[in-house]
């Protein structure tokens, strides 16, 4: 890289000016994303509840973590490796002592981490069902079909930090500051990109979830 | 000059062939060549001439020397220093002045094309006048020695890579070596100060060879720089196991768990503490209860906190975050209220649908009439 | 030529955005997952049929609209634009491949009611004057003859007559001050005229004060089916006027499921107030009478009985646990389907879809499913509580040579009333 003399430069970077930068765009991003949602708001409801609104909201935001029978079945494959991803994912993004770290120094809360091999196989593991969903989402005809580029893109930039951060882990790119570095700037790209792509789902699920619980739960209907 | 070989010298001081032969082997590992290597490299010292160098000190500290100079009790690393025919070094010759400066020319004449230059310091180019020897900038006095030297050796991470001077802001504009010496065979030998069996590690590789050693992708010695800290770091087990100290005086600093968690460098730095340690094998820096600060890398000084861990981002992005939240905050309540706006204005435009609209219809009605 | 045109449907979908909607597209990750749940994808494979592919036009509205990045990218030329083309490209989607039941939106994983987006398309569907011929026809006959099946009062008088000679019941008409006003499905007065019977018999038993209205007895509302908001109004509102100028309390649904989304739930929306009375399912009401105790039985239906839930009443309705109390009071050997209840499978003729004669081929192959599900029961008995939903599996029943009658379950619990 030529605006960087060495990997620490770039490391500093990342670490400094490229992580500003990003964590900008990206909070920047996300409260424009929800503040429009939000602010559209929802006509009055004349008809005459059956139930409330808040508890079925709020009991939908959990319940519809868990999956429902028939779905199980007629789709394991997506159920399951998406389950494994997401979770593994957040093992790794949250368990991992540097990321605590990270968080702690950010917003002053912390917990204990797991071990580095756990996180190791974790990460692998996260990886590999990964690269299980993109195969699916190219081969299965139905995922195929609504796929963008966008969801491509938006594969690439989730499985890139969990790449980078295992080949920084495993320091199998020197010296250590480029793999670290890259790590950094991954995750930055993925920051950046995230208030723009379909990667805003972890935040407005809240808002989907709540807003169907909260309809359905008005009619006394439980989602 | 008649200059005496190395053993020559080192059987004045009283070693003998088997102390020699001893240093030798440990030499041979320190600069991790296969055992087999060891009577080559015997054979090469026992014959090495006293080379010629020059040491410049520019803006430095003093530390690089006296980490080279400190050894407490003499040690054949110290005498392999003894043996190199240091012909100027300012802090350390005795000649002042004039003199002084006309050793280092007789020098540059005597040996030219063969003598090494050492320099530790960092080079100021803002202004010639920030730092002078006998009237002569930095720069000047650098450019000219090294017109003839046969290498040249950097010591210590101001002269490897600009070190304290260049910190940001780099009030004298300080620059490396490196930067001024493109096209010399050179050796970045870098550390806050380097550790002393490395700085007489690479003196003793280019007597035994006459070349430089392999360097790295920032010139450094791959012998002594080629692993990091965190790699050869006996607290590294704890943090496989997530084992910390959090503070300097909890359980776990007792208890020697890792450092990361204090921000130590470690995982970052690539150096030869853990394993060559200090102060004749004594201790090192983790070894000691504090986190590696990362002094052989370059911009080490402007990389963050010593204390904050590796992993926390180092610029103010706390700031950066409320200057987005503000601006998101706005932008978006504005791009909400637009939304609003836009439906707002398709509700008005609603015009009402009646079944007589259908174009089925109107068709049937066309017909009927 | 029409009135109607891409423009006003371009503006009726603008009309239909709201926060969830924007929360909803915001959300998709293009899992696919939805797709699984409908019926439409599952019995023909064709990934089109994946729900939230139906809603293509809306999500393109909103991206283009109602967020800042997708104004950005309109303008350089970047956003996909809604065409009459695509309009006329995603019509059969939303009408002949999907029948409001509402499936999608209880499995999809982010939370996204689909299905009431789809309904939202439909608006513009309208609007852009490409809603299909059949619905168009219901919703005419709807407003000007007043009822989509075009039945006229004569005939509901007619059956009336024949029902009060039949039984020797009386059958209340325009009784002002009634505390129930009973309302009707055309299928019901032409296809299961046994449902006016059936309530005649069980009000008389639990002593109801009811009635019908001469003006406002049709149940169906195409408008809500067709998906036009203006058309729904006036036929909710015909009801609206007619139990109000009789002053009734409550105003009964009848075993119909839009009929009862769209009186129960859309139609204070749609007349922009709160109802003057309160509307209730029959299936409520039974329950109530019989939790009350006013629903004396007697014996029980001993064949193996399975109950259809329509999707409008139970997924989209909340009426979910009324039918299976009742049913327990009648049938001895009730069997239910592996997924029942708000998870159960539509026929997959609502949403006006057996409206549109252009269906009818899709619509059988969905019924597959149906049939899967009653494969894997053996029952001999079907019970639902809507007509349009029995007619829909009749048919398709017969088209698969199997012999299992539907009947209507307020009709059961008639058949098993204790005679006094």
């Amino acid at each position: 890289m030529d605006i960087f003399n060495n990997a620490n430069d770039f490391l500093i970077w990342t670490r400094g000016t490229g992580f500003n930068i990003a964590i900008a765009i990206f909070i920047f991003g996300v409260l424009i994303r929800v503040l429009e949602i939000l602010l559209l708001g929802r006509k009055a409801d004349y008809s005459e509840p059956r139930g409330t609104q808040w508890g079925p909201g709020l009991k939908t935001i959990i319940s519809r973590s868990l999956v429902d029978k028939g779905t199980l079945n007629r789709s394991p494959f997506v159920v399951v490796v998406g389950y494994i991803w997401h979770i593994g994912f957040f093992i790794c993004l949250l368990l991992f002592v540097p990321h605590i770290e990270l968080i702690n120094a950010s917003l002053g809360i912390k917990w204990p981490g797991l071990p580095s091999p756990v996180l190791d196989a974790a990460a692998a593991v996260t990886m590999f069902s990964m690269l299980a969903i993109l195969w699916h989402r190219m081969t299965h005809p139905v995922m195929k079909f609504l796929s963008t580029y966008e969801d491509y893109l938006v594969w690439l930039l989730s499985f890139l930090p969990l790449l980078s951060g295992y080949i920084a882990y495993h320091r199998m790119i020197n010296p250590y500051p480029m793999a670290l570095g890259l790590h950094l700037l991954t995750v930055e790209l993925l920051l950046v990109v995230f208030p723009f792509t379909k990667l805003m789902h972890a935040f407005t699920l809240f808002l989907a979830r709540w807003y169907t619980g909260a309809m359905m739960g008005r009619k006394g209907v439980e989602s | 000059m008649n200059r005496q070989t190395l053993l020559e010298m080192l059987q004045q001081q009283g070693v003998t062939r088997r102390g020699f032969l001893k240093y030798c082997t440990a030499l041979t590992s320190l600069m991790a060549l296969p055992p087999s290597m060891v009577s080559a490299v015997a054979e090469a010292l026992e014959t090495a001439r006293r080379p010629s160098v020059i040491w410049l000190s520019f803006q430095e500290c003093t530390g690089c020397t006296e980490s080279l100079t400190r050894s407490y009790s003499p040690t054949i690393e110290g005498l392999i220093f003894d043996h190199i025919s240091l012909d100027y070094h300012h802090t350390l010759q005795a000649a002042s002045g004039t003199a002084a400066e006309l050793a280092r020319e007789q020098a540059m004449h005597e040996n030219k094309g063969k003598y090494l230059v050492v320099v530790d310091g960092s080079i100021p180019l803002d202004n010639p006048g920030f730092s002078t020897i006998a009237g002569i900038s930095n720069v000047a006095m650098l450019k000219e020695t090294v017109a003839n030297a046969v290498a040249v050796i950097a010591v210590g991470t101001c002269a490897a890579y600009g070190g304290l001077p260049h910190a940001a802001p780099n009030p004298t504009g300080a620059v490396s070596v490196s930067d001024l010496v493109p096209d010399k065979p050179l050796i970045n030998v870098p550390g806050c100060p380097p550790v002393p069996s490395v700085i007489t590690g690479v003196l003793a590789h280019f007597l035994t060879f006459g070349a430089i050693p392999e360097l790295d992708e920032l010139g450094r010695p791959k012998v002594f720089y080629g692993q990091s800290i965190h790699d050869r770091c006996y607290r590294r087990s704890f943090y496989d196991k997530g084992l910390f100290a959090e503070s300097f005086d909890d359980e776990g600093a007792k208890k020697g768990w890792c450092l990361y968690r204090l921000g130590c460098k470690g995982p970052m730095t690539y150096n030869a503490c853990a394993t060559l340690k200090w102060n004749q094998e004594t201790s090192w820096p983790v070894e000691s209860g504090h986190g590696c600060l990362g002094c052989s890398e370059p911009n080490f000084w402007d990389a963050g906190s010593f204390y904050k861990a590796l992993s926390i981002p180092d610029g103010d992005y706390a700031r950066a975050a409320g200057y987005a939240v503000a601006a998101g905050v706005g932008i978006g309540a504005v791009a909400g209220l637009l939304n609003k706006n836009t439906k707002a204005n398709a509700v008005a435009k609603h015009s009402s649908v009646s079944v007589d609209d259908f174009a089925v219809n109107k068709n049937n009605n066309n017909e009927g009439a | 030529m029409s009135t109607l045109t891409l423009e006003k449907g371009i503006n009726a979908l603008k009309e239909q955005i709201d926060a969830p909607v924007a929360a909803f597209f915001s959300s998709c990750v293009h899992c696919g997952l939805c797709a699984e749940a409908c019926l439409f994808y599952t019995e023909t494979g064709d990934p089109r049929y994946a729900p939230i592919n139906k809603v293509e036009p809306l999500r393109r509205i909103w991206a283009s609209e109602f967020t800042l990045w997708g104004k950005l990218k309109k303008l350089v030329g970047l956003n996909k634009t809604v065409t009459d083309e695509l309009l006329q490209q995603w019509e059969p989607l939303i009408y002949d491949g999907c029948t409001l039941c509402g499936r999608c939106s209880m499995v999809c994983p982010v939370g996204n009611d689909i299905s009431t987006m789809i309904r939202k398309v439909r608006e513009g569907m309208v609007a852009s004057d490409h809603a299909p011929e059949g619905l168009v026809g219901a919703s005419t006959r709807a407003i000007k003859i007043g009822s989509p099946m075009g039945v006229r009062l004569k005939a509901l008088q007619a059956q009336i007559k024949h029902i009060e000679a039949d039984t020797g019941l009386t059958i209340p008409v325009d009784v002002e001050g009634a505390d129930y006003m009973a309302l009707l499905s055309s299928m019901e007065i032409i296809n299961f005229p046994e449902y006016i019977e059936s309530l005649a018999k069980i009000f008389k038993q639990a002593d109801i004060s009811w009635t019908l209205s001469s003006e406002a007895y049709e149940a169906t509302n195409s408008g809500i089916q067709i998906g036009s908001s203006d058309i729904a109004r006036e036929l909710v509102q015909r009801v609206v006027d007619g139990a109000e100028k009789l002053k009734v309390k409550y105003v009964i649904s009848p075993e119909c499921g839009h009929a009862y989304t769209a009186i129960r739930w859309d139609g204070p929306n749609l007349i922009g107030r709160p109802y003057s009375f309160k509307v209730v399912h029959i299936l409520e009401l039974l329950d109530q009478l019989r939790n009350e105790g006013k629903l004396k039985t007697t014996g029980q239906f001993d064949k193996r009985i399975t109950f259809h839930d329509p999707c409008q009443i139970v997924r989209k309705g909340g009426v979910e646990a009324q039918p299976r109390n009742l049913l327990k009071q009648v049938a001895s050997n009730f069997i239910e389907m592996e997924e029942h209840g708000k998870m159960n499978w539509c026929c997959g003729g609502g949403g006006g879809v057996s409206a549109n004669e252009r269906a009818d081929e899709i619509r059988l192959k969905a019924f597959k499913r149906k049939k899967s599900q009653l494969d894997e029961i053996n029952v001999e008995v079907m019970v639902t509580a809507c007509a349009n939903c029995r007619l829909v599996l009749e048919e398709g029943l017969e088209e698969n040579n199997m012999d299992i009658p539907v009947i209507g379950l307020s009709e059961l619990i008639s058949d098993h009333l204790t005679e006094e």
